[in-house]
């Protein structure tokens, strides 16, 4: 089982989210894998962003448009509510400032969805708590000092990190890596322990 | 069984796409001129590299710089004596544009003066040279001459227009003037309008041919030529195309041939050796007017021309655009292309866009190729696939049984 396998079963639950035909935006796209399956499999209209100069050439090669662009820096440039959907899947982790490209989500997209680690995971807190030391696991493999992941989130602060910055929860998918890690199931107790993931649906409150 | 000797001889034709060397068509209707002149006579040099395909899905067009000509590739040149091409780091058998896989067309821009109707040519009203008295072209004027070309060429449609700086704008040119001949447009160090920096720097360039004793108000032809006001404005341009990191690098305060300060106004520094050099190289192949009406054309382009703004210019367009700047260009600086980008976007417009990171200023769409490859393979690839797609083959036979 890889890391790449498991995205996949990630990306296929982003997919499902996403209705047939939108005009989406995929911030951090990487290679375009889930914009050519967006726009494959549903009809969407496609567009991404992201910072690669080798992932950017890998979605220019299937066919998709992207633009090198900083989400740090904001999305300048796309006006207000051009998207029907904007995905930020596993990336908010890696942003220096999270609260803007939240923000800027909810202003260019109707309904932003974003996928991340839940650092609330009871691997991740048993590992402090009896190792003393910060965590290490398949899902978040980096050292303190070498990790691109500055800014690790549980579910219940991501809830209120999305209230603070003017969005809503419309929907909730705490998710685990089933039983080797070949498929992702859905977590119905105690989400902050039991998830490792979460997919949230974020729109701007009313 | 064949030698290793035949086997390598056969690879090596096979890498060979032919090349027409330099071809001479004449517009058959000659060209009415966007100010609302009228060329009679129009005469374009162009030169072909690879083979069109059945279905006429891989042809592309190069568009090319203030200075460049038809000769984009390395190839036959005048006379047929081989001769290296003004971007064949780019195009070539093997390269990001590869002639084996597409049909290349090149062509010397109107009031150019590498074989393509200019100030240079022959007026058929008076017999002799223009001069002056030729008209002002534009960006789009280039264009539609590309245009009738195309046609002549059996031609219907681009897999892709490509240009750097001027040739740039060409390209997009291209998009806002012939929406359904042009797949795809790839548009690299360029600008839809110059800034009054770049505009600034064009007219010194054209102030000091203008002020040269032997200008004689363009009509020198046949007698001694402003050579040192085209070599200063070759200079001046030069500066422009660099990058002060790029000048540190490669000049610094380096003297040239002497160790101590001459105190006098000879050539001294590195620097000005360079200049010099480059100015003296471009009088011998250049014409003085073309420079005039070139850096005109360039100053007058402006891609919203006739609309409120570009991205009306370009409201709907089925054109894919491939957009790629560098870093430390900053005659064609990246905010001007992320302009574009953001009124294709609001249009949205097939757009991808990337900076490369570059120390080498405005000539960089001259020495990066790997960089630039790393966009434009997969993008014309993709292009090509696709058009393929589109376009059905005249069946062989196979239908038919």
């Amino acid at each position: 089982m890889t890391a790449a396998d498991l995205l996949r079963a990630d990306l296929q639950l982003v997919i499902s989210l996403v209705p047939e035909g939108s005009r989406v935006l995929d911030l951090g796209c990487g290679d375009g894998s889930l914009m050519a399956h967006l726009r494959d499999e549903r009809g969407c209209d496609v567009r991404g962003i992201e910072l690669a100069p080798s992932e950017i050439a890998a979605a220019i090669g299937r066919g998709l448009s992207v633009i090198q662009g900083d989400l740090d820096a904001g999305l300048r440039g796309c006006p207000d509510h051009s998207f029907d959907v904007v995905v930020l899947s596993q990336t908010i982790q890696v942003m220096r400032n999270p609260a803007l490209v939240l923000r800027e989500m909810l202003r260019v997209g109707k309904r932003g969805i974003i996928t991340f680690p839940n650092f609330g995971h009871w691997r991740v807190r048993g590992y402090l708590a009896f190792k003393g030391r910060m965590p290490v696991s398949e899902s978040i493999p980096f050292s303190w000092y070498d990790t691109p992941n500055i800014h690790h989130t549980t579910i219940k602060d991501f809830r209120e990190f999305v209230a603070a910055n003017g969005g809503e929860i419309e929907q909730e998918i705490p998710l685990v890596a089933g039983e080797w890690r070949r498929e992702i199931r859905e977590v119905r107790v105690l989400p902050n322990l039991f998830a490792d993931t979460a997919v949230a649906v974020v729109t701007a409150r009313q | 069984m064949s030698s290793l000797n035949d086997d390598s001889d056969c690879t090596e034709a096979a890498a060979r796409p032919p090349a027409s060397g330099p071809q001479l068509h004449t517009l058959s209707r000659g060209l009415d001129l966007v100010s609302g002149k009228r060329l009679d006579v129009v005469e374009v040099t162009y030169e072909t590299w690879g083979e069109l395909d059945a279905g006429g899905t891989n042809a592309i067009y190069i568009c090319h710089a203030l200075t460049g000509d038809s000769h984009v590739a390395a190839g036959p040149g005048p006379g047929g004596v081989e001769k290296p091409g003004w971007w064949e780091v780019m195009v070539g058998p093997g390269k990001a544009i590869d002639t084996r896989k597409y049909f290349v067309i090149c062509s010397n821009v109107l009031g150019g003066c590498s074989g393509t109707t200019g100030p240079g040519s022959i007026d058929p009203a008076t017999r002799l040279p223009y001069g002056l008295t030729f008209p002002l072209v534009t960006i789009e004027d280039m264009v539609n001459v590309q245009a009738a070309l195309l046609d002549a060429l059996g031609v219907d449609k681009l897999l892709a227009v490509v240009g750097g700086s001027v040739g740039g704008m060409q390209a997009l040119a291209w998009a806002k003037e012939y929406p359904d001949r042009v797949r795809t447009c790839i548009g690299v160090a360029t600008t839809p309008r110059l800034g009054a920096q770049a505009i600034g720097f064009n007219e010194v360039g054209r102030q000091a041919i203008l002020a040269d004793p032997h200008f004689c108000n363009g009509d020198y032809y046949g007698k001694a030529q402003p050579e040192k006001g085209l070599a200063i404005a070759r200079m001046v341009g030069h500066i422009t195309y660099l990058s002060d990191e790029s000048m540190r690098a490669k000049f610094g305060r380096r003297l040239q041939k002497r160790e101590e300060h001459a105190f006098d106004f000879v050539t001294e520094f590195e620097v000005e050796s360079y200049l010099s050099y480059q100015g003296q190289k471009f009088v011998e192949r250049f014409d003085a007017n073309t420079y005039l009406y070139m850096t005109k054309a360039m100053d007058y382009f402006d891609l919203a021309s006739g609309f409120d703004s570009v991205a009306e210019a370009l409201v709907g367009t089925p054109v894919r655009f491939l957009l790629l700047t560098f870093s430390s260009d900053w005659l064609f600086p990246t905010y001007q292309t992320v302009g574009l980008l953001d009124a294709l976007r609001k249009d949205r417009a097939q757009v991808s866009f990337a900076e490369i990171p570059s120390p080498y200023g405005h000539d960089a769409f001259l020495l990066e190729p790997e960089e630039q490859r790393r966009y434009l393979e997969p993008f014309l690839d993709r292009a090509l696939l696709e058009a393929s797609a589109a376009t059905p083959v005249a069946a062989d036979g196979d239908e038919a049984q």
